[in-house]
């Protein structure tokens, strides 16, 4: 019998503990107990065969760390299938009568994955690999993962399993106290994504005793559509005669975990301290239950790698602003590969409130693929915000799914035939919420019912991929109102049928409606209430325009979706009615002032005392009165710069102030950039910037960018860990006349030795600046470097007189 | 070799002059004081404080070190561990909220990043304080034992690669969420390893005599050879 068949009308008993009967075995402190299948597998053998005797229906391999950064691939490939011939002769020899299965059990690889540690994904998923492929032999029917503490870890593990094996895939984390994995996912976004992958389980083991773990279970009772597993400790360990002894006890074990069966959990055995007396007692326990059925929770979500969002209870706002459409300063951006814009963008976003963001970075003439997973990549390592991925490139959105942690939403699949057939597949391998456009081959029907139509023959195409209709997302498409009278009617009674009818969730972009419209804000506001009030379950929209957070907010209270009015109150607060007039505020900030600053201008002291808004708010206020951008540059942020600089070489003012300021000059410089075209720049020469090959550490080298910057140099910022051919190619591209570089740790500073005798070679007119914590001005010169710089300022002196 | 023990620790205190020290201020410009009082309200519940560790006998880690008087080939740790009966190794962790911080703000915000790497450096010294504070207590209690500094791999000669034998016999992955990457460094970063040796006063009369200067001499600041350093405590 195929264990997906016995765990429909059963309820399922796993196996307990490995660890602590191999140590009280004799295995030693810091031994690897995967070696004892090879070198001891009577015993390994023996405990298979208690815990079967004791009742297990599932029996995992003793592979739980066996991996490639442990054991060499002959050596792990050996261990391996010692394991399952070990665990599967147990289940021949075993008398026992129920139905027993074997399981691959892979556990974590002891490494964090990037960008937190050193691991890179793609790496991870084949370090998975070559368990499966291992393992998937005859005689296994299931892979388990388990212990999983990081949500990416997961998935690099569940689709190595995926991509190498037809065996069904069980997949289990260890949460914390907290209720969150260590890298801080909740239970429900664990559940989307590993059920969106297509695993065949999902649960909780380890880390906790099994009343530390009922709201963990509760979670994913609540949120799983698949069956949910349990196997918690036995409680806190104490050292009794040199034994470690558990505080949960058997009995007490037994009847917490036939608590957690009448509450819906379907899989149930033991981890670290439990034996096969902890099983044979929760087989007792169970005994003649029937399992709660599974039934679908039809939550349609998409999560990122802390939290989900669900969709069709509040409205879900979603971020526009990632997308060089229409705008100038975006597509600088892009083509200057400068990803802090991006990130930027991203976070500001967050703060404004949106729920999730939508990342498009497509221009002719990009790396699309590249640009577009880095994107990914480096905004989840700045904000926790759900992505939402957009691009017309199915192998860029592929690369981006696949580096994706979390569920992602997909933006977008259509009507069409072709379009189907490269989404759906995608949909299918790594799971997703997709936005479907009810559009055809034919083009938009104007009419509700023809693009409701279209919708009914996307549901349909999708459930023959097996993707259900609860990942799917209508965009009933918004038309220009001015252009199309009654369009937006349509588009509203399209989205109203898909809700009520065909019983599924809507998306719109809504600022389509008012292009050609004076005040477009008003309109699209407008617009969206109505859409809202239709039963419109969420948005892409621009969250700086007052309007549009002005009628969420009030949508909600006005639903009873905002407790107390709480939030609406909040953001009435902050953004009243009549705004005062545009200059008021920095009039009286120029009027009244500190004694030590009254030399300066509103805008100097402002950038003085590290003021971003305020700076960024008065130098608009001067280029509006037709200022000159150059004087503004010269005579106003560089001279408030070069006041705090002086303080801080002469040690009266220190580096946090320093960067405050920095920022605030910063503030100032993106209003001048935003109103530059590519002949008017005033960017002076380019400096090449990097931490060295090996080198992770970048706070030292974001800091001296962000001076340089505001000293009006063009910072090509390299990143960190970057190899030396890279740096002297970035030097020859850009003729660049001086290259800076960073390391922290001893380390690393051949590496930085290896750079600088490569820019000799290849680049000997570029004049190197170097700095970190393990450098000084012998040891500098020593590896060749033209400039030890102590600090920032150094560094912008230094740089200053170059040319 | 004693089992593998974890503790799980509420916040323990913030300390605002540490924080200035880490940021390189020896005195506070009241934006400054902002600045940290801002992200120190941004800190709260992203952290979690958690240590393993495990006690042994001087012979079960000179057995460990290799060497059967210089554990590890370390002169520096083996004048810190000299007369002790016993030896704590732990690994303390505030966990990986902190590094999403610096991250975050090291894009686009570098005196914030600054704030947040100097107070994650003071958040993970004020829990491992912690821990030997509560060691010390249990150790005197348990007959008059004393504890020796904390002493850390990369310590003066005390080999960095012995994190791995540290990871090895502490599960550190698997108990707190610690991992070691390949360059030895900590992920999280905010995180120590150490051992500390415990000496018995009463029955030890040679080193009794040394041990109480011992430690008021060679902690902290005192026992760091660099005397230049920016961060070095007056």
């Amino acid at each position: 019998m195929k264990i997906t068949d016995y765990m429909k009308n059963n309820l399922v008993i796993l196996d307990g503990g490995m660890g602590t009967l191999l140590q009280e075995a004799g295995l030693s402190a810091g031994e690897h107990p995967e070696m004892w299948n090879l070198s001891h597998p009577k015993v390994i053998k023996k405990i298979h065969l208690d815990y079967f005797d004791a009742g297990s229906n599932i029996i995992n391999t003793n592979t739980f760390g066996a991996n490639s950064l442990k054991f060499s691939p002959s050596h792990l490939d050996k261990i391996v299938k010692a394991a399952v011939a070990n665990a599967v002769s147990a289940r021949d020899e075993s008398k026992a009568p129920q139905e027993k299965f074997v399981a691959l059990d892979i556990g974590p690889c002891g490494k964090l994955l990037k960008p937190y540690g050193d691991f890179d994904f793609e790496d991870a998923v084949e370090l998975f690999a070559q368990i499966v492929r291992a393992g998937d032999i005859p005689g296994v029917d299931l892979i388990f993962i388990e212990t999983m503490s990081d949500s990416y870890e997961t998935k690099a593990a569940l689709l190595a399993a995926k991509e190498n094996s037809d065996l069904p895939v069980f997949v289990s984390n260890a949460y914390g106290e907290d209720g969150k994995l260590m890298t801080g996912a909740d239970p429900a976004a664990m559940v989307a994504l590993i059920e969106g992958m297509g695993a065949d389980a999902v649960g909780a083991n380890c880390s906790l005793e099994p009343k530390q773990l009922r709201g963990v279970i509760t979670e994913l009772l609540a949120n799983a559509s698949i069956p949910v597993l349990l196997k918690p400790n036995a409680g806190i360990p104490r050292e009794i005669d040199g034994r470690a002894v558990y505080s949960t006890l058997p009995d007490e074990f037994a009847s917490d975990l036939k608590e957690a069966v009448t509450a819906g959990v379907r899989l149930i055995g033991g981890c670290c301290g439990t034996d096969p007396e902890y099983i044979k007692k929760i087989k007792q326990a169970t005994e003649g239950m029937i399992p709660v059925p599974v039934t679908d929770k039809n939550i349609s979500c998409v999560s990122s790698y802390t939290h989900a969002v669900s969709f069709g209870f509040a409205p879900v706002l979603i971020g526009e602003r990632i997308n060089p459409t229409g705008k100038k300063r975006f597509k600088q951006a892009l083509i200057e590969n400068d990803m802090d814009y991006i990130l930027q963008e991203g976070i500001n976003q967050q703060e404004k409130g949106v729920h999730v963001l939508d990342v498009n970075v497509g221009l002719p003439d990009i790396d699309e693929e590249a640009v577009l997973s880095r994107s990914v990549f480096e905004l989840q390592s700045v904000t926790d915000l759900p992505l939402q991925i957009d691009t017309a490139d199915a192998a860029a959105m592929e690369k981006a799914l696949r580096l994706y942690n979390g569920k992602a939403m997909i933006n977008s699949v259509s009507g069409k035939e072709s379009s189907m057939e490269k989404i759906f597949p995608l949909v299918k391998k790594y799971g997703g919420l997709v936005v479907a456009l009810t559009l055809d081959d034919d083009g938009i029907p104007d009419t509700a019912e023809g693009r409701v139509a279209i919708a009914r023959r996307i549901l349909a195409r999708a459930s023959e991929y097996g993707i259900s209709k609860k990942n799917i997302i209508f965009d009933t498409l918004t038309m220009t109102v001015s252009a199309a009278p009654g369009a937006a009617c349509e588009t509203l009674k399209a989205l109203e049928i898909i809700k009520n009818e065909l019983g599924c969730h809507t998306s719109l972009g809504v600022s389509n409606v008012s292009f050609g419209l004076p005040g477009r804000d008003m309109i699209n506001g407008t617009f969206f209430a109505c859409a809202l009030e239709k039963g419109l379950s969420a948005a892409i929209m621009n969250p700086y325009s007052a309007e549009m957070m002005k009628t969420y907010y009030s949508f909600r209270a006005l639903h009873n979706m905002d407790e107390n009015c709480g939030e609406y109150i909040d953001f009435a607060e902050k953004n009243p009615l009549q705004p005062a007039g545009k200059n008021s505020g920095s009039a009286e900030f120029s009027t009244t002032g500190e004694n030590s600053n009254t030399e300066l201008s509103g805008l100097q002291r402002a950038i003085a005392k590290g003021l971003k808004d305020k700076a960024g708010e008065l130098t608009q206020a001067m280029l509006d009165e037709g200022l000159d951008p150059m004087n503004i540059i010269q005579d106003e942020i560089i001279f408030a710069l070069d006041v705090v600089g002086a303080g801080f070489e002469a040690k009266k003012i220190y580096l946090p102030q320093l960067l405050m300021s920095a920022e605030a000059a910063k503030a100032s410089f993106e209003r001048i950039k935003a109103i530059m075209t590519s002949d008017t720049s005033v960017d002076r020469f380019p400096v090449v910037i990097a931490t060295v090959h090996g080198d992770i550490h970048d706070i030292g080298k974001n800091i001296v960018k962000l001076l340089l910057e505001n000293y009006g140099f063009k910072v090509i910022d390299l990143g960190k860990d970057v190899p030396p051919e890279d740096i002297a190619a970035a030097v020859i591209e850009n003729h660049a006349p001086a290259a800076g570089l960073s390391a922290l740790m001893t380390t690393t500073v051949p590496a930085m030795e290896e750079t600088i005798s490569l820019l000799r070679k290849q680049a000997p007119w570029c004049k190197i600046i170097v700095g970190g914590a393990v450098l000084n001005k012998e040891y500098a010169s020593r590896i060749g470097a033209d400039k030890y710089a102590k600090d920032a300022m150094e560094t912008v002196r230094y740089t200053d007189g170059i040319k | 070799m004693d089992i593998i023990r974890v503790k799980n620790y509420e916040e323990p205190p913030f300390d605002k002059g540490e924080i200035l020290r880490y940021m390189g201020c020896r005195q506070a410009s009241s934006q400054t004081m902002d600045l940290i009082d801002l992200c120190i309200a941004e800190i709260k519940d992203k952290l979690s404080y958690k240590v393993c560790f495990r006690s042994m006998s001087m012979e079960e880690f000179l057995v460990l070190g290799k060497n059967k008087k210089v554990p590890f080939g370390s002169s520096a740790l083996c004048a810190n561990l000299d007369g002790c009966i016993s030896v704590i190794i732990f690994a303390a962790t505030i966990g990986i909220g902190i590094d999403r911080l610096i991250n975050r703000y090291s894009r686009i915000s570098p005196s914030k990043a600054l704030c947040f790497q100097a107070i994650g450096a003071e958040r993970i010294e004020s829990l491992c304080n912690l821990f030997n504070k509560e060691l010390k207590e249990k150790k005197v209690k348990e007959g008059g034992l004393l504890l020796r500094p904390r002493f850390s791999p990369g310590y003066g000669d005390f080999p960095l690669s012995v994190q791995k034998e540290f990871f090895r016999l502490l599960e550190c992955p698997r108990k707190i969420g610690l991992t070691l990457n390949d360059s030895l460094l900590m992920s999280p970063s905010k995180s120590v390893t150490a051992v500390i040796g415990i000496y018995d006063r009463i029955c030890n009369e040679k080193t009794a005599a040394r041990s109480p200067r011992y430690e008021v001499e060679n902690t902290g600041c005192n026992a760091c050879p660099k005397a230049d350093c920016e961060f070095r405590r007056k």
